[in-house]
């Protein structure tokens, strides 16, 4: 299909195939997420921590990278990411009811601690920004074996102030890797807000002090992040080195399941926080584009419905990991 | 047999790693035109370059967590820690990081990286040069940990953990790097990780140790022997996992069993030996199990009288062991 002049998609080569993929995405990620929060509540899953307000930066860096080939190493929030690379709404279950066959850990992380070997997604742990040396690692491992491969880290603005994060951009600069973390700015770290985290004002402008390009992008704008990730990609695929690229988002939830955030968040913003909604916001383009109309929007929504009941009720029904499974994978098994 | 000192058994076997196979490179703080602050990696760079032998920046966190990345690719990093004191900033790394990506990613993704690091004391060294920390990691499944006492044992041991498809842990007492010399057979030969060795046989008493220590147990039974007792030392070598077999055989042939090591005594290894001979056979015991081990404060004096206090010795293992043997 022919890219269209004209629009914003088309002016970034995308057709308006892959424009709705993205949608779909967007929408799989928010619908998928709502129906975690209503598994938690009634109680069949533990415990829950969210994308949503993150859809079009996740989705938007993700479309900028190549599935099966590159690779990420993501943070509890990226469920966008995750499922763009390659992971099934049914594995996403798999892992969120922690059953014998979830493909991130055999049920043995909490969820949302994505990995995939299939799909290049790299296990990860909770302490915040440990994946960040991990990536630039990957990305040094790929580079001495002739591998033309980008590696995508994520993690939020909060944990943009542990050692690590420091440690691995540093190191990135000076080996000049082909690395791209992404800052997800949500604007909290649990309950603590930016004022209080950061003495700069952008996350991004400490990329100077590590010789790479430090970029900011509207998170909630789909095409716009994935315009800046592509830049980046293209970057680091020709040597150039790694980005630090940090996306202005909202978060519409509380921080997970167990966070309270009316303790610490007044209402208005929250109320101002979803007039800023990336699903909303990318919908409205596609009407705009003449790309979605109500029957083609409620086709959609049935569709992605009826994946995650689907998906649902399958993981749901798998089998919970034998207690036995405890005992292996501590190291090598002959 | 070729009569190596500790510190070229080291180089040598990471020349010839590397030289065996691409996928194995090192890196960490000063390894590259200087040869790291020991010379353990001298000349490396001169024959594979600086993208295999990479200076790396002041970051020991980043050094465990890059290698973790790079090995999660298939690569073989073997990582210096320039001292075991400096290792803390890396904890994270290696705890929970290093030693738990197999399990938990329920076998997905596994680190085949080496982490050297030179530890001990007794070289002038003060708090933050002397310290050991074996016993903060042995805690950790998911960690392979090896200590070798001789050339010898370097070179077999340095291949196995370079081959290994775990995280191994290579503690190297510094106080050895240029004491311990010894034959070492040309050609290709590993020593498997996990298994002790009996280094000195004898029939009266059973002494266990690592590292240092162990030569001075060898010293002191030498001592003792002159006074008609009979030592056996049992060099332990693999911390994590530990070679019980070995260790039980041990110490029921003697009945009476002392563990010496640099590190002190509290939850150390020592403990964990004392409380597998505890449990599985108490009945073959004469005496209680003894322990001598470095004192309980946090970290070796910088003062000369103060570190030789501080340090065993023949000895100090020797007197031990004559109360031991008389009881
Ligand atoms: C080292 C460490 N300290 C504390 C925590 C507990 N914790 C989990 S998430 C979080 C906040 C992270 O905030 P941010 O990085 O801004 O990401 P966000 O959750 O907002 O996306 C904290 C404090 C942790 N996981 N790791």
């Amino acid at each position: 299909m022919a890219t269209r002049t004209g629009s914003r998609h088309g002016e970034l080569g995308l057709t308006d195939e892959r424009m709705l993929e993205m949608y779909y995405y967007m929408l799989l990620t928010r619908r998928l997420d709502e129906r975690l929060w209503l598994l938690q509540r009634s109680g069949k899953i533990p415990f829950v921590i969210s994308a949503q307000g993150q859809e079009g930066a996740q989705v938007g860096a993700a479309f900028a990278l190549e599935k099966g080939v590159d690779w990420v190493v993501p943070y509890y929030r990226d469920l966008g990411t995750v499922l763009v690379m390659g992971m099934t709404p049914r594995e996403v279950f798999l892992h969120a009811f922690a059953r014998e066959g979830d493909p991130s850990s055999g049920g043995r992380q909490m969820a949302h601690h994505w990995s995939h070997r299939r799909w290049n997604i790299v296990s990860g742990s909770s302490p915040v920004a440990t994946q960040v040396p991990h990536a630039v690692g990957i990305a040094l491992g790929a580079r001495m074996q002739g591998k033309n491969i980008v590696v995508l880290t994520a993690l939020g603005e909060g944990s943009s102030n542990q050692g690590d994060f420091h440690e691995a951009l540093n190191f990135a600069g000076v080996h000049k890797l082909p690395v791209i973390v992404h800052v997800q700015n949500n604007e909290y770290a649990i309950s603590v807000p930016l004022r209080k985290q950061l003495a700069c004002q952008n996350v991004a402008d400490r990329a100077a002090g590590y010789g790479m390009p430090g970029v900011v992008v509207d998170g909630t704008d789909v095409l716009e992040v994935y315009r800046v990730f592509r830049e980046a990609v293209a970057r680091a695929r020709r040597g150039e080195g790694p980005t630090l690229i940090e996306s202005k988002n909202v978060r519409l939830t509380a921080h997970s399941s167990d966070d309270d955030d009316k303790t610490y968040r007044p209402r208005e913003e929250l109320e101002a926080a979803r007039r800023r909604d990336p699903l909303a916001t990318t919908r409205q383009y596609l009407y705009e584009a003449g790309l979605l109309d109500e029957a083609r929007e409620k086709e959609l929504e049935d569709r992605v419905r009826r994946e995650i009941d689907e998906a649902a009720a399958w993981a749901e029904a798998q089998p919970h990991p034998s207690v036995e499974s405890m005992f292996r994978h501590v190291y090598k098994e002959a | 047999m070729p009569v190596m000192q500790f510190i070229e058994a080291v180089r040598e076997t990471l020349r010839d790693e590397m030289r065996r196979d691409e996928r194995v490179f090192v890196m960490g703080e000063d390894v590259g035109r200087r040869g790291g602050v020991f010379r353990a990696t001298q000349g490396l760079i001169d024959e594979f370059g600086e993208e295999r032998v990479i200076d790396t920046p002041l970051t020991e966190s980043a050094i465990v967590g890059v290698g973790i990345g790079a090995a999660l690719t298939g690569m073989r990093p073997v990582c210096e820690i320039q001292f075991a004191d400096f290792i803390w900033p890396a904890m994270n790394q290696i705890i929970s990081e290093a030693a738990r990506m197999r399990y938990r990613s329920n076998g997905d993704w596994f680190v085949p990286m080496v982490i050297r690091a030179p530890f001990g004391g007794g070289v002038h060294g003060g708090l933050y040069h002397s310290q050991s920390v074996e016993a903060h990691f042995a805690h950790s499944p998911g960690l392979k940990i090896v200590v070798p006492s001789t050339p010898y044992d370097v070179r077999g041991l340095l291949r196995s953990a370079i081959r290994d498809d775990d995280p191994v842990l290579f503690f190297e007492h510094k106080g050895l790097y240029r004491a311990a010399r010894g034959e070492v057979p040309e050609g290709d030969y590993t020593i498997p990780i996990g298994k002790a060795d009996v280094k000195r046989d004898g029939t009266d008493i059973t002494v266990f140790s690592y590292g240092k220590t162990l030569h001075f147990c060898l010293e002191a039974a030498e001592q003792v022997a002159h006074e008609g007792i009979s030592a056996m030392v049992v060099d332990l070598r693999s911390l994590r996992p530990l070679d019980e077999e070995t260790i039980l055989r041990a110490a029921a042939r003697t009945g009476k069993v002392l563990i010496v090591h640099e590190d002190n005594a509290f939850m150390g290894i020592g403990a964990e030996v004392a409380a597998l001979i505890a449990e599985r056979v108490l009945f073959e015991l004469d005496a209680p199990v003894m322990r001598l081990c470095g004192p309980e404060i946090p970290a070796m004096p910088y003062s000369a009288p103060l570190e030789k206090a501080y340090m065993l010795s023949p000895e100090k293992v020797a007197a031990k062991m004559r109360e031991l043997a008389a009881f």
